[in-house]
C-alpha cells in the first residue's frame, strides 16, 4: 500500500505539536503502508532526530528556501516529491502554515482535499474523512476516492502518542524551488501587548458572543474582579474591538491552563477550546444546551449569562457579608 | 487599480438550532436568517480601504442563487463599484476546490491587481477557496491576512499565526489575499449608499460545470459527549450552587 506522507510543521527552530498529532493519526491510518515524515528545513539534521521515532522514514529536504515557512517553495518541493513517490495521502496541519499551503497544493496535484479533518480512515485508495461545519454544530463525512488525498488535520485534536519506530533518514533533493518566486518571507513578529498576561492568572473569566454588546462589559468586568479573575475572551469579542487581542484565548490567541476557567456565553468553537481545555476546572454558562463548550466543561449551566451573572454576584455578596 | 472581492451569503447559525434536512447532506434553511459571511465582510472593508487609498475600482462577485444579490447590494451600498452574480444552479455538489474552479472560470478573462476573499466561511469552515483560486489562476496568495499595504506594486501582508504572532511577507501583484476577521472595522452602509446601490446593475453569469474530487456522504449533529455536571433549578438556585462551587475552587 502507498505511503502516507506527513508534512512536518516547524517554526523558529522547533517542531510544532501538531506534527506529532498528525504522525500519531497517520500511524493508525497506514495499514500496510509506511508513514513518511517530510521535513523541509534549512538544515534537516537539527530537526530530524525529533521526528524519526514517530515515522518509518524521514524524507529530509534541506535548503535555505525552507528556513522559514513559505508555501511557494514548500509547494514546489512537495509537488515534485509526490509526483515521484506517489503517496496515498499527504497530511498537512490545518494551521496558519498549512492553511496557506493545503488548498493550492491540492490544486497543483489535482488531488481531492478535505480541510479541518477530525477523523479519518482508509480502505485501499479511498479515504473517508470527518470534519466540522457550522462552528461544530454539525459533522460532515467526506470521501476522497482517488490517491493522493490531501488532508488538512485540525490542531489539538489527535492526542500525540509515543512511538519508537526509529525512522530511517533519507536526504532528498528538491532541485530549484526559488526561480520565478512571487512571494517572499520577511519576518515573524509578536502582536504588540499592553501588559495584560492572561496566562499568569489562576482564575480566568472568558466571555464570548453571548455578551451581545459592549455596554454589557462592566457586568463581567466587575464579576471577574470580585472573584479575583482576569477577564479573557473568545475571538468575536476581540474582533469587535471590545477587548484587546492579548486577552484572546484560542489557537490564534493564547493557550491558558488556569486552575479555574469560567466561560460565559462562549459556544466552544474548537479554536477557542484548543486554548483553554487544559484548565483544571471549567464552568460553562451558555443558553444553548447543545453548545460544544459543554463537552469540555466540568460544570454546566444552561441559561442566559445576563441573568446568571447578576444573580451570582448577589449570592457572592451575601456569602462575603 | 482593479480590485475584486468574493462574497458569500451564509445562514446565520451562531445562535440558531441547526437541523439536518431530508437529503441528509444539507441543513434546513427556510427558518434561518442569511447574512454576509463574517470574514468576507472584513475582506470587503479591506478592499474599500484600498479603494480609497489607491483610487481603485472594487468589483464584487458572489456564487449563489438569486438571493445572493443581497450581499452584493450591501457591498455596492458600502462603496463597491460593480457587482456580478454567478448562478449556483447545478453546482450544488461542488466542494471547496470545485467552487474555486467556478470562480476561476469567471476570473480567467478579467484583469485584477488584487483579489480578496474571506479567510474562512462560517458555514462550511472550509478555508479553501482563496488559495485554490490563486493556484488555478497562476497567482501568488496569502491566507489569514489581517493587515495589507500596497508598496511599489507589491502587497506587504501580515498573516495571523498561532499563539499571538504575525508573519510578514511580500507578494508580487496581481495576487489573491484571504482576509481574517478582526484586522479592520467593517463600515455600515449609509442610507444614501443603500439608495444608490438599489439602482446599480448586477451582472449575471452562468456557472461552469466542474468536477469535484471529493464527495459529501452525510452531515449529522454530533453527540455532545459531556461529562459536565449540569447545575439546574431556578436562577437563584443555579446562582447559589455556582457561588458554592466558586468558593470550593477558591474564587470567593
Amino acid at each position: 500500500m502507498s505511503d502516507v506522507m506527513v508534512l512536518v510543521e516547524h517554526r523558529q527552530g522547533a517542531v510544532r505539536d501538531v506534527t506529532f498529532e498528525m504522525l500519531t493519526a497517520a500511524r493508525k491510518l497506514a495499514t500496510g503502508g509506511n508513514v513518511a515524515a517530510v521535513l523541509l528545513a534549512e538544515n534537516c539534521d537539527a530537526l530530524a532526530p525529533a521526528v524519526a521515532p514517530h515515522a518509518n522514514k524521514v524524507i529530509c529536504v534541506s535548503g535555505p528556501a525552507f528556513k522559514d515557512f513559505n508555501y511557494e517553495p514548500y509547494q514546489k518541493a512537495l509537488v515534485k516529491l509526490a509526483t515521484e513517490r506517489k503517496p496515498g495521502a499527504i497530511l498537512v496541519a490545518n494551521s496558519a502554515f498549512g492553511s496557506d499551503l493545503g488548498p493550492s497544493l491540492a490544486v497543483a496535484l489535482n488531488a481531492g482535499l478535505v480541510s479541518d479533518a477530525v477523523a479519518f480512515t482508509r480502505a485501499d485508495s479511498v479515504f473517508s474523512v470527518s470534519r466540522g461545519m457550522y462552528a461544530g454544530k454539525l459533522v460532515a463525512d467526506w470521501v476522497i476516492g482517488a490517491e493522493p488525498a490531501v488532508i488538512m488535520v485540525r490542531q489539538s485534536n489527535f492526542k500525540p502518542e509515543p512511538a519508537n519506530l526509529g525512522g530511517t533518514v533519507e536526504n532528498w533533493d528538491a532541485g530549484d524551488v526559488v526561480s520565478g518566486a512571487k512571494t517572499k518571507f520577511i519576518s515573524i513578529e509578536e502582536v504588540p501587548t499592553t501588559g495584560i498576561d492572561i496566562t499568569k492568572s489562576t482564575i480566568v473569566v472568558g466571555i464570548g458572543r453571548g455578551i451581545k454588546e459592549a455596554k454589557n462589559l462592566p457586568l463581567v468586568q466587575e464579576f471577574a474582579q470580585e472573584i479575583g479573575a482576569v477577564l479573557a475572551a473568545s475571538r468575536p469579542v476581540v474582533d469587535a474591538g471590545w477587548l484587546p487581542k492579548e486577552v484572546q484565548v484560542g489557537s490564534s490567541g493564547k493557550t491558558i491552563k488556569p486552575k479555574l476557567y469560567v466561560a460565559l456565553g462562549i459556544s466552544g468553537a474548537f479554536q477557542h477550546v484548543a486554548g483553554m481545555k487544559g484548565a483544571d476546572t471549567i464552568i460553562a454558562v451558555n443558553k444553548d444546551p447543545k453548545a460544544p463548550i459543554f463537552s469540555v466543561a466540568n460544570y454546566g449551566v444552561v441559561d442566559d449569562l445576563h441573568k446568571v451573572v447578576p444573580a451570582l454576584r448577589t449570592k457572592i455578596k451575601e456569602m462575603k457579608a | 487599480m482593479e480590485i475584486a472581492v468574493c462574497l458569500k451569503r451564509v445562514p446565520d447559525t451562531a445562535e440558531a438550532d441547526v437541523k439536518v434536512d431530508a437529503t441528509g447532506k444539507d441543513i434546513v434553511r427556510d427558518k434561518l436568517a442569511f447574512t454576509i459571511n463574517e470574514a468576507d465582510n472584513y475582506a470587503l472593508e479591506e478592499a474599500l480601504l484600498a479603494k480609497e487609498k489607491h483610487n481603485a475600482n472594487v468589483t464584487l462577485v458572489s456564487v449563489g442563487p438569486k438571493p445572493a444579490e443581497e450581499v452584493l447590494r450591501m457591498g455596492l451600498a458600502k462603496g463597491g463599484t460593480a457587482a456580478a452574480r454567478i448562478d449556483s444552479e447545478g453546482i450544488g455538489d461542488a466542494d471547496g476546490i470545485g467552487l474555486a474552479r467556478v470562480l476561476a472560470a469567471w476570473f480567467k478573462d478579467k484583469s485584477f491587481d488584487l483579489i480578496f476573499t474571506g479567510a474562512i466561511a462560517s458555514d462550511d469552515g472550509n478555508s479553501q477557496v482563496g488559495p485554490a483560486l490563486a493556484e488555478l489562476l497562476g497567482l501568488p496568495h496569502a491566507a489569514y491576512v489581517t493587515k495589507l499595504d500596497i508598496q511599489n506594486g507589491k502587497a506587504v501582508v501580515k498573516r495571523e499565526l498561532e499563539g499571538g504572532f504575525l508573519e510578514v511577507k511580500e507578494l508580487a501583484t496581481p495576487c489573491v489575499v484571504t482576509i481574517q476577521t478582526g484586522g479592520n472595522t467593517p463600515r455600515y452602509a449609509s442610507i444614501m449608499g443603500i439608495k444608490r446601490a438599489g439602482a446599480k446593475p448586477i451582472d449575471q453569469a452562468a456557472p461552469t460545470k466542474t468536477e469535484s474530487k471529493t464527495q459529501l456522504t452525510r452531515v449529522y449533529v454530533p453527540e455532545v459527549v459531556s461529562a459536565a455536571e449540569m447545575i439546574e433549578g431556578s436562577i437563584e438556585e443555579k446562582a447559589a450552587k455556582l457561588a458554592t462551587l466558586l468558593k470550593e475552587k477558591g474564587a470567593v
